[in-house]
């Protein structure tokens, strides 16, 4: 039991992380790019068009992806900033680092394809929805992470605190999102119900699924990516980051 | 342990007491943006008296969150904070110490003028009443979940914008039932469950909120 | 084609969601290798700054 363990916290060191990244992230890539592309092409060319929406249902492979990856990233974000504050690992506090502005495009996004799905089928762009309201706050906490963490020059600092934002960020969420489903209900009258989505065809519900894990795909791609840069840009005075870098470069030359 | 929570209370209300402008500066920043807004809108008194609850209510939001950056500033600055941090008695139990004398200094002015305001808005006395319970239940919320956002931006150079920006989201709960409960009684529906979830936001903010700016302290003055 | 293009009159808001996305989408890796290129150019830069030093003493 032990032993295994330490097996696990051998890869919370950024000097094997970091090459470790490196290999698996072609892969990742790969992946998204092969399911993304899949889902695109379900989702213009097989997905069939809703007998209530038209076409502009198609926002949905989107929409309904993006929305689901926004909610998911700060998940993540506060599980690796809980296992940060427990068991003290830098590479926690750069993983949540990695994953935050990739959560935050997420949110925009669902929010700019909900807007683009509002205004043909309600008549406007923005309605105070319950989800809307909530995935906008989303948004704003994003904000608030990203401008906490970089607003804070002491690296050991700034993790910790972003920590634990993250964390009373993710006990508030519940909060608010039954806070604005309430305060939606009580103003019905000036808004418009989001009413059921006219019945999915199991091709649209695998399109959507295959849209779902390319945008994972895609996440792990980002986050590892900037995971590396940031371990770089950490540890860059260290002797295995320069001798790590200047292999790099001659196999460039090479 | 009680005598220690007595005596944080006790030094903070006097340090307060010193320095007066830092006392009236969030209760004029509320009067002052209150009565600006029927300027904007409009007299007529029935839009006002629509307004009222979110006027008031975001106001009151705005001028807690003014003065937060203030709650443990002095202290660090005179490193009285980091003896606080090193004494044996439990941090959370200081800091709510501390926002409780922050509340009786900046809040409850608040709270005691808000009918006054209401009264421009054309509020019936039913409607003044509840909002005073909504600042009463609400405002003590703002601080303590305010504590944290204090907490984490501790000494940093923008500080005062960057709480605002943590600050805000955490906010809405807040807002919602506060300025709902007096829209509540104004429609005449009634603010009871608007009041009652003011008060288990209270509760809860109470339980976690000095724990979770005990931990920002800790991280920030370390 | 161009029927494809016409969203059946929705094609506003599909191109404009769609496209918003892939360009946000193909934007941000973009700026990750750049990110990426950057960091390892510094480490390299200071890494010969200390063998340059290393030479001298």
């Amino acid at each position: 039991m032990s032993s295994r363990l330490i097996n696990w916290f051998r890869f919370s060191s950024p000097a094997t992380f970091y090459p470790l990244v490196g290999r698996l992230l072609p892969w990742v890539a790969a992946s998204a790019v092969l399911l993304i592309g899949i889902g695109l092409y379900l989702s213009f060319f097989v997905a069939p068009t809703d007998y209530k929406q038209g076409e502009g249902y198609r926002i949905i492979f989107v929409h309904v992806p993006a929305a689901w990856m926004s909610m998911f990233i700060y998940l993540v974000m506060a599980f690796w900033s809980a296992m940060g504050l427990v068991f003290n690992t830098r590479l926690s506090a750069m993983m949540t680092q990695a994953l935050a502005p990739t959560g935050a495009m997420f949110t925009f996004v669902a929010l700019w394809t909900g807007a683009f799905w509002g205004k043909p089928m309600w008549g406007t762009w923005w309605v105070w929805d319950a989800r809307l309201t909530s995935e906008l706050i989303l948004l704003f906490l994003y904000i608030g992470y990203i401008a906490l963490t970089s607003a804070i020059e002491d690296t050991r600092r700034a993790d910790r605190a972003g920590a634990i934002l993250v964390l009373v960020g993710v006990v508030n969420i519940p909060i608010i999102y039954f806070s604005v489903e309430w305060w939606n209900t009580l103003h019905q009258g000036s808004t418009i119900n989001f009413r059921k989505e006219s019945s999915m065809t199991s091709t649209m519900l695998w399109t959507m699924l295959i849209m779902a894990l390319g945008f994972w795909a895609y996440t792990i791609a980002a986050a590892f990516s900037r995971v590396r840069s940031i371990i770089l840009e950490r540890e860059r005075n260290t002797s295995w980051a320069q001798e790590l870098v200047a292999g790099e470069e001659v196999d460039k030359h090479g | 342990m009680f005598t220690v929570f007595a005596w944080v209370v006790k030094r903070d209300l006097m340090l307060a007491m010193r320095s007066r402008s830092d006392l009236f500066t969030a209760l004029f920043f509320f009067v002052i943006v209150v009565s600006l807004f029927p300027l904007a809108i409009g007299p007529e008194l029935e839009t006002l008296r629509q307004i009222a609850p979110g006027v008031v209510w975001v106001a009151a939001l705005l001028a807690s969150m003014l003065v937060l950056e203030r709650l443990f500033a002095a202290d660090h600055a005179d490193g009285s904070l980091e003896q606080m941090l090193l004494s044996p008695q439990p941090v959370s139990l200081l800091v709510l110490g501390k926002v409780l004398a922050h509340w009786l200094v900046t809040g409850v002015p608040l709270v005691v003028v808000a009918p006054l305001l209401g009264l421009q808005y054309d509020l019936d006395s039913e409607a003044l009443g509840v909002l005073l319970l909504s600042l009463l239940l609400g405002t003590p919320s703002l601080s303590l979940i305010g504590a944290i956002g204090a907490g984490l931006t501790l000494g940093l150079r923008n500080g005062g914008v960057l709480v605002s920006l943590l600050v805000l989201p955490l906010y809405v709960p807040v807002l919602i039932f506060g300025a709902g409960a007096v829209e509540a009684s104004v429609s005449g529906l009634g603010a009871q469950s608007h009041l009652y979830l003011l008060g288990a936001i209270l509760v809860m903010a109470l339980l976690l909120a000095p724990l979770g700016a005990a931990a920002a302290l800790r991280v920030s003055a370390e | 084609m161009a029927e494809f293009f016409h969203m059946g009159g929705y094609a506003l808001y599909v191109w404009g969601s769609f496209g918003v996305t892939a360009l946000l989408m193909i934007l941000e890796p973009i700026l990750l290798h750049k990110r990426h290129q950057a960091a390892v150019r510094r480490v390299a830069r200071i890494a010969r700054m200390q063998r340059a030093e290393v030479r001298k003493s």
